[in-house]
């Protein structure tokens, strides 16, 4: 190699390696930050649930537990609106609906997660309360889910936030998953007298499970880390309780509330410590999402 | 010869597809009611003030977002002066050079570190910079910049790999270096494209809010120099929403319908350069 092209091939290099450099030093940074805590508290510090900064008490377990209640709620509700638009989009559409329809779901994800918490608060917290929760209530209030007061903003509000927010994550993902399903499969079903669903259902869902798998946990790893919309949506109190109407507070969310006004050093560790907590969590589940499509898409 | 496909099929059938159109219907819904009550909640709050004002007090008639939008341009230039070099850097050298299993690795770190939460990436500048140095435009420039630069390099590296082998043979076979190939006729074969993955990572991080709320922090007024605490159009949505204040609120929207009508143009024009590929 000439030395010009030398010196090229080893800038590039470095800036390449200079990512992982950046991942790296993230995950230290923010261990070295959560050290004061993790070592104060250790590991009760993820099984306690209280928090306050006056009496120097931390513990990230109400913030786990919001974070879980609403990541939960969004996929309970993204998955089956994700699969029937990624579905119809790719297999029975027309091209003059698909183009827009899916132009459409694929703005959702342009839309920055600070306006849908504007929209959320000012539209969708006031839809829920006056509509959707008195509904619940009269109908399924004999669940503890369905109990408490009526606000809009708390747990069941910052989830349905959440899920409108992962159905483009989710759709463009399984999308790419159904495309790769052999065309050969689909025939063969229609040949053998399926109808239109039971092709579907047995040549293409069937067949692309594990990649769906993957786009589902792409997406709840989306929901995880998604801080301001669920800040201003969930009512900003750590607590655990059943009812999904109450106030909640997420790992994202706390961090959002406090950080910059942390009042001790031990409460700017404590609060780095969730967000050491946050980004391993969200590591693993991405870490894994990947895993299952990079497979699927091997054995297609 | 055919038996007929029963009726309980057929219903079944009928059913299900009813469904899928409806969930695909359901889910095109939110992206007209969030574009509809900016657009009309937005517009209201639209004036030059807005643009040339900085924030009044509660209760005080005027005052605009003048200070977040500038604030937000420093920033996005900022950010933009790191990460794109080093964004588009590390994009040439997986698509030129990038082979075998240490490639593997490399891809996967950038793919990792573009799905960390955005507020992590807050809290690693913060460790790094604010600590030292306080809340700056630099600090927030410096977060919103490790946000692009995944973004970026995953673009360039999807866009240089569709540049057919060829053209990099014809030019080696000229006898140019490497480096003069790529800079020279690879790069400039795929300018637009290269320039719509640009602007799609710059209107991913404009809205960002996230990783701003604790290294530029926010200004009421203009910041007189790069190091001091910044306003940006995100936070002071973020802050005039919670105000409780319905002037303060207003603003909000208008700053939302800005901020909107930025992404969007940005997405319409580099869906149009691309050819309108809607799908």
């Amino acid at each position: 190699m000439r030395s010009s092209d030398k010196l090229f091939y080893y800038l590039l290099k470095t800036l390449a390696w200079g990512v992982v450099g950046l991942l790296a030093a993230m995950v230290l940074v923010v261990l070295w930050m959560s050290w004061e805590a993790l070592g104060h508290f250790g590991l009760r510090f993820f099984v306690d649930a209280s928090w306050d900064s006056w009496r120097e008490e931390f513990g990230a377990l109400a913030f786990i537990y919001g974070t879980l209640v609403t990541s939960f709620i969004a996929v309970l509700l993204a998955v089956p609106v994700s699969l029937a638009v990624a579905l119809y989009l790719n297999e029975l559409a027309p091209p003059w609906i698909a183009r827009p329809l899916g132009f459409f779901v694929e703005m959702l994800a342009a839309i920055p997660s600070i306006v849908y918490g504007l929209w959320g608060l000012f539209v969708l917290a006031p839809f829920l309360r006056d509509h959707v929760q008195p509904l619940l209530a009269t109908y399924l209030g004999f669940l503890p889910f369905f109990q408490g007061p009526q606000m809009g903003v708390g747990l069941l509000g910052a989830g349905v936030i959440l899920a409108i927010m992962i159905i483009p994550t989710i759709a463009s993902i399984s999308r790419e998953v159904f495309k790769s399903v052999p065309e050969s499969l689909r025939e063969a079903a229609l040949g053998l007298g399926a109808t239109r669903w039971e092709m579907l259902r047995i040549a293409v869902l069937r067949v692309a499970l594990s990649g769906v798998m993957g786009a589902v946990v792409l997406g709840l790893g989306r929901a995880l880390g998604e801080t301001m919309a669920v800040t201003m949506l969930i009512g900003n109190r750590p607590q655990i309780v059943w009812s999904l109407f109450e106030s909640g507070q997420t790992m994202a969310s706390i961090l959002a509330n406090q950080y910059a006004e942390a009042d001790s050093s031990l409460h700017l560790s404590a609060l780095t410590a969730v967000g050491l907590a946050l980004f391993v969590v969200s590591l693993v589940i991405n870490s894994l999402a990947r895993w299952i499509i990079w497979r699927m898409q091997r054995v297609v | 010869m055919f038996e007929r496909i029963s009726l309980r099929r057929r219903l079944v059938n009928q059913l299900m597809l009813g469904l899928l159109f409806a969930g695909a219907i359901l889910a095109a819904v939110p992206f007209f009611f969030i574009s509809w009550y900016v657009l009309q909640k937005g517009l209201g709050a639209l004036s030059v003030e807005f643009f040339t004002q900085t924030p009044v007090g509660p209760g005080q008639q005027g005052g605009g977002m003048a200070n977040a939008i500038v604030g937000s341009s420093i920033m996005l230039t900022l950010a933009s002066l790191l990460g794109i070099p080093w964004g588009m850097a590390a994009g040439i050298y997986l698509s030129e050079y990038g082979r075998g299993k240490t490639a593997q690795t490399l891809r996967f770190a950038v793919d990792l570190l573009t799905s960390v939460p955005s507020i992590v990436v807050g809290i690693f500048i913060y460790g790094v910079i604010v600590i030292h140095f306080g809340f700056s435009a630099y600090a927030g420039g410096a977060a919103l910049a490790v946000i692009m630069i995944p973004i970026v390099a995953r673009s360039t590296e999807e866009i240089l790999k569709l540049t057919p082998q060829h053209i990099r043979e014809a030019g080696l076979g000229l006898g140019l270096p490497r480096w003069r190939v790529i800079l020279r006729i690879v790069l400039p074969g795929s300018r637009a494209a290269l320039l719509t993955g640009v602007m799609l990572a710059l209107a991913r991080v404009a809205g960002e809010t996230a990783p701003l709320l604790f290294t530029a922090l926010g200004n009421q007024f203009f910041s007189h120099s790069l190091s001091e605490p910044t306003s940006s159009l995100p936070v002071q949505i973020y802050n005039f929403a919670k105000s409780g204040y319905p002037d303060m609120e207003a603003m909000a929207w208008g700053g939302a319908l800005v901020l909107v009508l930025f992404v969007f143009i940005i997405n319409l024009v580099t869906r149009a350069l691309m050819g309108m590929r809607w799908n």
